[in-house]
């Protein structure tokens, strides 16, 4: 683990820049598939961009609004350059918000438009497992297995490599787009499906779990509910009775 | 090919919720339960024991029952002086409610004579201890300064923030989910 690179009077926060490397990868990618399918490269940056630009100031706001009081006596301070004072979650809800309005705005189709971001997604999703890898968050359980490291004191699953593994797979598998169809939105939700998956089976070696009642760990739970969802709704949007590209060629058929 | 999977679909979804089942565990097996001492996030604050400016020792695991709040600083740091008022502002706020500042000298790196008439130029209340050997500093993974630890009533870190100076808006935030957090 390695989170701080100090620059002389500079402090770099490295899972920040992986982060923000798997933004960049992300968006160039994502660019490079809306071109392919035909659609508005422009609209489709813009809306990554301003869905991220929403993600920050929502998760801002959304913990400003649990302080109210002492931001409404301190305003400037939601400017403050702190990562602690912001909510994920708000954030991501706004973020994915202002993405639909602002797709919808630009008439953007939907299918289209989520396979155009599935590249992206999946090379986002490597960007946080290196992030993981550099900050030791999502660290594993205690183990004795031979590769087990060494992180906040104990031997522990090198989970963050596991996921991390898991993300270069997911990656991997839809840059070949097995299913074929490019903007049938089906490459988006294979995306969300195998990550899910992933998730399920690698959760177990996590030592940050949040666990609900009967022990069950929730991250498990939900991407089960995901897996089966994004499944459900690939087999609605790809119904069996069309005609198929030939498997393995869906990226360089078009 | 998606008709196809529906059958390994199916499979993976029972493989899934099997592994789920099995992979159970009660909530102190992770974070959850009692966290090993680390300088993070979900972690138990790794106690120390230090001389306090002015003499006696304070020791850490001795407040527990208390939010704590420890700020690592050096007087020759700028971003340090720039937010100690605002830490000594929210320690005369809390300290009813229950919130105890350390504010931990980095003296290895300082000097005594220096934390006096900093303590004394900016009128502050809280406990200053001296790290005079660095060990807190070590323990603590310090990196940058000034750093500040958020610390429950149960001794676990709540919240990290490495750098400075901190806002208003976030000593206090930070100070009002420790207490809103009871024992």
């Amino acid at each position: 683990m390695f989170p701080f690179l100090r620059l002389g009077p500079i402090l770099l926060q490295l899972p920040g820049l992986a982060l923000l490397a798997g933004v960049w990868v992300g968006s160039s990618l994502a660019d490079q598939e809306a071109a392919r399918l035909k659609l508005k490269r422009a609209a489709v940056s813009n809306l990554i961009f301003y869905a991220l630009l929403a993600g920050i100031v929502g998760a801002r706001l959304g913990y400003a609004v649990r302080y109210l009081s002492t931001y409404l006596a301190n305003p400037l301070d939601l400017l403050a350059l702190t990562p602690a004072t912001l909510s994920p979650g708000a954030g991501m809800v706004t973020g994915v918000a202002v993405a639909v309005l602002f797709g919808r705005r630009k008439r953007l189709p939907l299918r289209p438009t989520l396979d155009a971001l599935a590249p992206g997604l999946a090379a986002f999703l490597v960007g946080n497992g290196m992030a993981n890898i550099l900050s030791g968050d999502a660290f594993g359980s205690p183990t004795s297995v031979p590769w087990a490291i060494y992180l906040w004191d104990e031997s522990r699953h090198p989970s963050q490599m596991y996921g991390t593994l898991a993300a270069l797979l997911v990656f991997a598998i839809e840059w070949k787009q097995p299913l074929g169809r490019p903007g049938a939105g089906v490459n988006f939700l294979l995306v969300v499906a195998l990550s899910a998956a992933a998730r399920v089976f690698l959760e177990a070696f996590r030592g940050d779990s949040l666990i609900w009642p009967g022990g069950f760990r929730a991250a498990q739970v939900v991407g089960l509910v995901v897996l089966a969802a994004s499944w459900r709704l690939m087999q609605a949007w790809n119904p069996p009775g069309l005609p198929r590209p030939r498997s393995g060629q869906g990226r360089q058929q078009a | 090919m998606i008709s196809r999977g529906s059958g390994l679909i199916t499979v993976v979804l029972a493989l899934g919720g099997v592994w789920t089942f099995l992979s159970r565990v009660p909530p102190a097996a992770t974070t959850g339960g009692a966290p090993p001492p680390s300088p993070r996030e979900g972690f138990s604050a790794p106690d120390f024991t230090l001389d306090l400016l002015g003499g006696g020792q304070l020791r850490l695991s001795d407040l527990r029952g208390k939010a704590v709040m420890v700020n690592l600083w050096a007087s020759w740091c700028p971003p340090c002086r720039a937010e100690m008022p605002t830490i000594e502002k929210a320690y005369e706020a809390f300290q009813a409610q229950g919130l105890v500042v350390l504010g931990v000298n980095t003296t290895f790196q300082d000097s005594e004579s220096d934390v006096a008439a900093f303590v004394e130029e900016f009128g502050l209340t809280f406990p200053i201890l001296l790290d005079r050997e660095g060990g807190v500093s070590r323990r603590y993974q310090m990196r940058g300064l000034p750093s500040t630890f958020f610390i429950d009533r149960k001794g676990v870190i709540r919240a990290v923030v490495i750098g400075g100076p901190m806002s208003e808006a976030v000593i206090q935030s930070k100070v009002e989910e420790l207490l809103g957090q009871g024992g």
